[in-house]
């Protein structure tokens, strides 16, 4: 991503435009509470965290350098807050939970074998979602089995899919702030897609 | 280009990231393999019912705590 010499959004909170802020503090409430949720589990904290990033971003407006986006930014202190909350909390986090997610598995397929014949192709293809009906594949049923599915992922996958496809950063944005390199970002965003599609073809069936 | 190659390139094809050759070889497989062709489609899908989950609304009492430090840091313009 290219680096921009002003950020207008920023710009305007400067100057103390109480619409603008009003319009960022609601557009970006979603995305900044679902990202906290992948560091800390109860929606009350993240609340916590969301609003004391807000405070965090007042406080410290006049130093930052607009080389980002609004919403990277807010992003970047929500990370930070958000996982220093889970390191005050981390005793009640068994060590399983640490573990998992690692990129051991990165070579591993992300779609059942069996699936494919012996030649590499296709033996149980999945079938075409064209014919599910748009108020189904939206419904709020479904998004309960996406959020469960994504609850699933190792924390790693976690937090790529929610900054991607939830608080749609850039890929480079995202592998900036997670420090990991893009190939990287690019599998843990391949893992955690491939899986959650798994969760929506299994309830779709 | 195997359907089980196939379905491992599907994110890097959506990202851009696949090298001429691969995009072109990605291509000509998908025009010819229905599978391979609703996988992609799936992918994006899941990629949109996804999105959905930032559709939380912000409720009124840190909508209005928010505002006051707004306005208290535009009163003190510090």
């Amino acid at each position: 991503m290219q680096a921009r010499p002003t950020e207008p959004e920023v710009d305007a909170l400067r100057r103390g435009d109480e619409a603008a802020f009003v319009d960022a503090i609601h557009t970006y409430h979603g995305p900044l509470m679902r990202l906290a949720m992948v560091y800390v589990r109860d929606h009350q904290v993240a609340e916590d965290v969301v609003q004391e990033a807000w405070l965090t971003a007042i406080r410290t407006l006049d130093r930052f350098e607009g080389r980002s986006s609004l919403k990277t930014w807010m992003s970047g202190i929500v990370i930070n807050l958000a996982r220093a909350r889970r390191r005050k909390e981390s005793r009640f986090v068994t060590f399983t939970s640490l573990l998992r997610g690692d990129d051991s598995d990165r070579r591993k397929p992300t779609v059942d074998p069996s699936r494919f014949g012996r030649d590499g192709l296709w033996r149980h293809g999945p079938s075409s979602w064209d014919n599910v009906p748009e108020a189904t594949l939206i419904g709020s049923e479904t998004l309960t089995k996406v959020k469960e599915a994504i609850d699933d992922l190792p924390p790693k996958h976690r937090e790529v899919i929610i900054m991607r496809d939830v608080a749609e950063l850039e890929a480079g944005e995202v592998s900036r702030l997670l420090r990991i390199t893009p190939e990287n970002q690019r599998v843990r965003l391949h893992r955690a897609r491939a899986a959650v599609r798994k969760a929506l073809e299994d309830y779709l069936a | 280009m195997k359907c089980r190659e196939m379905v491992e390139l599907m994110t890097e094809y959506l990202e851009g990231a696949l090298s001429p050759l691969d995009r072109e070889r990605f291509e000509t497989h998908i025009a010819g393999c229905d599978g391979c062709r609703a996988y992609l489609e799936q992918m994006r899908a899941t990629r949109n019912v996804v999105g959905m989950l930032a559709d939380e609304p912000i409720p009124e009492r840190v909508q209005e705590e928010l505002l006051k430090a707004f306005r208290d840091w535009r009163a003190t313009g510090s």
